[in-house]
């Protein structure tokens, strides 16, 4: 199998499952024996991808000529490579959840909900390997569709609000200025292919450089900056594998991904930091750390608060563009990955609580902790990961990124990343505290929302261990073992991302 | 001064029809009348494309063999064809207005109006 | 051999114009469909065997009668009547197979055979503008056309009477901006002594810029104008869209419209030529600022309708409105805007005008209350409304992209970013207005209950045919793109001496 073919496989694979998972409605045993292969083999092929690559072969391949001069094309490097590894590989882990989540749950309309989410996995491979702006465009919008129907699952009025300002937001950023963005790069420079070193250095210049790469950044709806970012707490009202994977990893991380696309490739960030064109990206991103952690502190509802600090978590990823130094852009990209590990772990936990007691609002959740151990546990795990702290992954991104702001001398930066490491702590690990410290305020509805199987006769103090079905609990111990594994192996990461700021 | 506008007489004729048209057309609001400003419009192109084609002291284009001088027969046989679209068309628009006449009870484009912006109202409010 | 290839250019616009009096005389409405259905075939066929055979640049002359050019008519082919001879008859060929089941529903039997007449003779008649090279002859196939046309928007009377009065209101403006655009033809006449195209061109080059040249050019931009419903001059064609049989509506936006637009480049850009066109500067001031005003108006307009035919018919204002907009661009990339959003525009606004067809087969009404859970209930009509809904705001992957891109490169090759986001800013508006519909028919439960009640085959094939051609177009432009641009710079290339 050669590289290149093994490239388009990684769109075919989820496509065709899509259709499969089309197919096997009828069957649910099927169906999700075909979502769990389909994503089993997806992740094999991105891991030979993987290796091929490192080997040094090749890999680029010209889809077709969808007018003429701008091809649908797909090609390899290391920042694609890792996007399409987390995306891959968390979506195995993500696809048992769904199926003891939506089991557990007793959604409806199940099949569509497998359908789409094996859309929307191709459509962030397309973005992750594609070869130029004018494909990763394409895709980032096939995505936004096809998420759609999973952010509306519900189909009742507060789906349709939460996906109108989802649509809204996402179609309107990047039609209104991506596109834009995009023809005007594709018009001064000629293309649009992701070139080392950039493509429009010479090609721009002036106040042109900052105003092109604002229509870029805010044009980027997913990467959630602000004030674009309402669109991700208003998905919250989706069910919660579609909250961890797209709203924690694939449709955020593409966004952030983007954005590093093309600070590296479109601007090149000799050329952004030469220019100082990213300056005012610093600021804006650094106030959107501040404020979304500030916005999460109020919020009480678990979701809304993960979603708020999603929101600031995703831009570190753009500061680390903005900063325009090799420490940044690698602190930006390792960030893409920590942060996967880490905020999907805190979804799986929010649904696994929602599925064993069906409570979503964080001051409901007292002494829970002890009545689900190993999902406590494994929040405060992610938790930690996410606030920075070794030995979790989370502490090398933030450790990188303070490197780059360091090179660069913007101590404010580097003092906005502690007091957001401190905010961190304040709106994430309460919880964790007042289900393991706090005595439960009324066991009774623990036990009726659980169902017969509790026994009303249990001690208060010590109550029986209740936790979600074991689908739904075994996915965030993983992945929280996977923050933990991370840290020691972050190395691994650093030099495959390397050569994105050595060329 | 006056020469010059002796001398395009003609083109002052077809400007008088086509504004008289026009405005017919534009200001009533018989739909009949409507029609009839629309011919009085139409027949003074006619009368514009037959005066362009004749040539001062020319006869009927009938060849005879003899050199001789004679208006050019291309409007006319242009003209010919367009007074047999506007015929048609005034056949289709007094149809129309027959039907209208039968439908709406009256041929004046004001109750029209009316009668469509209540039935309109009534979409609306059926819609809600 | 009974076809010879030679004769192929007055074939396909003398198969229909015969076929419509057969039809008459059939007088059974099934009888007359099928002819007609044949017909609208072989011209489809007939245009595809043309194009192909223009599509590296050729032109293809055709003197009619033998009467040799410029005395005689010419039917004269390049790329950019090819590609709107594929477009109308196209369309004519896929509305057909649909336009069974949907005409004996909106259509009382004994006015069946004549409906079909009018539809041939105003496919002959459209057809016929596009494929002649001579500016008179150009003026008899319009009207051909336009007479046909209302007298099939009449017929929408059997519904609702309203189309009466839409119908008259058209007959009224559309014979005016015919005679607008006679006269024009006369005083160009008077002015050059002809009336073929390619030869009026080449005379006025020794004319000069007289102030009669002035005089007609301005008198055929408001008559082509007011056919075309550039704003302004659109106000007939919102109730004429509505109140239409669904048929004459799917045919006539993805066709009518594209001829008017078609004579408008002709006539700007080989007969005056680009440099006139240029030098008096309509279309900077007068072009642009009347195309970003309908692209804002029509949308706006558009998303507070409750009939959703009249809610697309606004939309269509707009979309004229782009076109119009790429050809004030007046540089290759803007006129390949507009031709590629002509073909565009044809598939998306036939996909979408079929779907309402079949929901008006269905339900009888397409108000917005109509539309109320039909995802439920007629889950493949209201999957291609979206495809074609989705066409109309842009999205990638559908043709809308395609044209988005093209007029927002072009805008950015004139280096007028503020339009390029204008334009954007406009395909927004599209996604209220489509996105209302969306939510109504997805989030809301059913009027009738919960039943399903899907459109028949005959209608879903034709209407799903023309989705798929919003996908696949959209997805490799190639064909589009490349026939575009060859039409473009050939109009732009004006007649060689």
């Amino acid at each position: 199998m050669t590289a290149s073919f093994a490239l388009c496989l990684t769109l075919l694979i989820p496509s065709v499952g899509a259709v499969l998972i089309a197919l096997t409605g009828r069957n649910p045993n099927l169906r999700e024996t075909v979502t769990l292969v389909t994503a089993g083999v997806l992740f094999i092929v991105v891991l030979m991808l993987l290796k091929m690559t490192s080997d040094g072969a090749p890999a680029a391949v010209i889809l077709w000529y969808m007018v003429p001069g701008l091809p649908l094309a797909l090609s390899i490097e290391p920042l694609g490579m890792l996007f399409g590894l987390v995306a891959s590989g968390l979506w195995i882990v993500n696809s048992v959840y769904s199926i003891g989540y939506m089991r557990g749950n007793n959604e409806g309309h199940q099949t569509r909900f497998y359908i789409c989410f094996a859309v929307a996995i191709a459509s962030a491979m397309g973005i992750a390997f594609a070869a130029n702006m004018f494909t990763l465009f394409i895709f980032y919008e096939v995505l936004t569709l096809s998420t759609y129907p999973l952010v509306t699952h519900k189909g009742n009025d507060d789906a349709r609000r939460g996906g109108r300002i989802y649509m809204g937001i996402l179609i309107g950023t990047s039609i209104g200025l991506q596109l834009v963005a995009i023809v005007w790069t594709y018009v001064a420079s000629g293309t649009l292919d992701f070139t080392a070193g950039g493509i429009l250095s010479g090609k721009v210049d002036g106040p042109m450089v900052p105003l092109l790469l604002a229509l870029y950044m805010f044009g980027i709806g997913k990467a959630a900056l602000m004030p674009f970012h309402r669109w991700l707490p208003a998905a919250m009202v989706a069910p919660t594998p579609v909250s961890a994977l797209l709203h924690a990893v694939a449709v955020v991380k593409a966004g952030v991904f983007t954005v590093m696309k093309v600070a590296v490739y479109i601007f090149g960030i000799d050329f952004l930091a030469q220019t100082g064109g990213a300056d005012w990206l610093i600021w804006v991103a650094a106030f959107t750390v501040l404020a979304a952690s500030l916005v999460a502190m109020t919020k009480d509802n678990l979701k809304a608060r993960l979603a708020y600090s999603t929101v600031s978590q995703l831009s570190y990823v753009v500061l680390g563009a903005a900063l325009a130094t090799s420490m940044g852009v690698i602190g930006g990209s390792m960030q893409i990955v920590m942060h996967a590990f880490g905020k999907i772990t805190l979804f799986f936990c929010a649904g696994a609580i929602y599925v064993a007691t069906h409570k979503t609002e964080i001051s409901q959740m007292t002494g829970l902790g002890r009545v689900m151990p190993f999902t406590f546990g494994a929040f405060f795990i992610g938790a930690l990961s996410i606030i920075g702290l070794p030995p979790m992954g989370g502490a090398w991104s933030k450790w990188y990124l303070m490197l780059g702001a360091a090179e660069t001398h913007h101590v404010i930066i580097i003092i906005v990343l502690m007091v957001s490491s401190l905010l961190n702590v304040a709106y994430l690990l309460p919880l964790v505290a007042r289900g393991f410290f706090l005595p439960a305020e009324d066991s009774e509805p623990i036990a009726q929302s659980v169902g017969a199987a509790a026994n009303p006769q249990a001690p208060r103090q010590r109550p029986k261990i209740q936790e979600a079905p074991l689908l739904c609990v075994l996915p965030p111990c993983f992945t929280a073992f996977g923050c933990l594994v991370l840290f020691f192996y972050a190395d691994y990461i650093y030099r495959l991302l390397e050569p994105l700021v050595t060329q | 001064m006056f020469q010059f506008i002796a001398s395009h007489y003609n083109y002052w004729i077809v400007i008088f029809l086509m504004m008289a048209g026009f405005y017919i057309v534009v200001s009533r609001g018989n739909l009949v009348k409507k029609i009839v400003g629309l011919n009085i419009f139409q027949v003074s192109v006619f009368l514009l494309y037959i005066s362009i084609g004749k040539v001062a002291g020319g006869t009927a284009p009938i060849l005879t063999g003899k050199p001789e001088l004679f208006s050019n027969p291309l409007p006319h046989v242009l003209i010919l064809t367009a007074i047999v679209v506007g015929v048609a068309t005034t056949a289709l628009g007094l149809a129309l207005v027959v039907r209208i006449r039968e439908v709406y009870g009256s041929i004046e484009e004001a109750d029209i109006q009316a009668a469509n912006e209540a039935m309109e109202q009534e979409d609306v409010k059926a819609a809600q | 051999m009974i076809f010879q290839f030679a004769q192929l250019p007055v074939l396909e616009v003398v198969l229909p114009l015969i076929a419509a009096p057969l039809c008459v005389l059939l007088r059974r409405g099934n009888w007359a469909w099928l002819l007609a259905m044949a017909v609208c075939w072989a011209s489809f066929i007939i245009a595809i065997i043309l194009l192909t055979s223009v599509d590296e640049g050729q032109i293809i002359s055709y003197a009619l009668g033998g009467w040799a050019p410029p005395l005689g008519i010419e039917y004269r082919i390049d790329a950019v009547n090819g590609l709107v001879l594929l477009i109308i008859s196209g369309i004519g060929a896929l509305v057909l197979p649909y336009a069974r089941t949907s005409v004996a529903e909106e259509i009382p039997e004994q006015h069946r055979s004549l409906f079909y007449t009018c539809f041939l003779l105003c496919f002959s008649g459209l057809l016929g503008v596009t494929i002649t090279g001579d500016a008179f002859n150009l003026f008899v196939f319009l009207e051909i056309s336009s007479l046909s046309t209302y007298i099939m928007v009449a017929m929408g009377a059997a519904r609702d009477r309203r189309a009466l009065s839409a119908s008259y209101t058209y007959l009224i403006m559309g014979t005016v901006g015919a005679t607008f655009f006679v006269i024009g033809v006369g005083l160009i006449y008077a002015v050059t002594g002809s009336l073929n195209m390619v030869d009026i061109a080449q005379r006025l080059e020794t004319v000069g810029d007289l102030r009669t040249v002035r005089v007609a050019y301005g008198f055929l931009v408001v008559g082509i104008g007011l056919k075309l419903a550039m704003f302004p001059m659109h106000l007939w064609l919102p109730n004429a869209y509505t109140y239409a049989p669904s048929v004459v509506t799917a045919f006539l936006a993805s066709t009518a419209t594209k001829v008017a637009v078609y004579a408008l480049l002709r006539f700007m850009f080989t007969v005056f030529g680009l440099s006139f066109s240029l030098t008096i500067e309509t279309l900077t001031f007068l072009f642009l600022p009347l195309a970003l005003i309908a692209m804002f108006a029509g949308s706006t307009v558009a998303i507070f309708q409750v009939n959703m035919k009249r809610m697309l018919a606004y939309s269509s204002v707009a979309q004229i409105g782009y076109m119009l907009l790429g050809v004030s661009f007046a540089n290759v990339t803007g006129l390949t805007a507009t031709l590629i959003h002509l073909f565009n525009h044809a598939l998306m606004k036939g996909a979408l005008f079929m779907a309402l067809g079949c929901v008006m087969l269905r339900l009888g009404d397409v108000s917005i209350k109509s539309m109320r859970g039909l995802g439920k209930r007629m889950p493949w009509t209201m999957a291609a409304f979206v495809a074609g809904g989705l066409s109309l705001i842009g999205v990638p992957l559908t043709v809308g992209f395609i044209s988005k891109w093209y007029l927002i490169e072009a805008a950015l090759e004139r280096g007028w970013w503020p339009v390029a986001i204008l334009v954007v800013a406009s395909s927004l508006l599209a996604v209220i207005y489509v996105w209302r519909v969306v939510e109504v028919a997805y989030f809301r439960e059913p009027e009738g209950g919960p039943r399903r009640c899907e459109a028949p085959l005959s209608m879903l094939v034709p209407l799903w045919t023309l989705v798929a051609a919003n996908l696949y177009f959209g997805i490799d432009a190639e064909f589009t793109a490349s026939v575009a641009q060859l039409a473009a710079s050939e109009l732009l290339a004006g007649v060689m001496p």
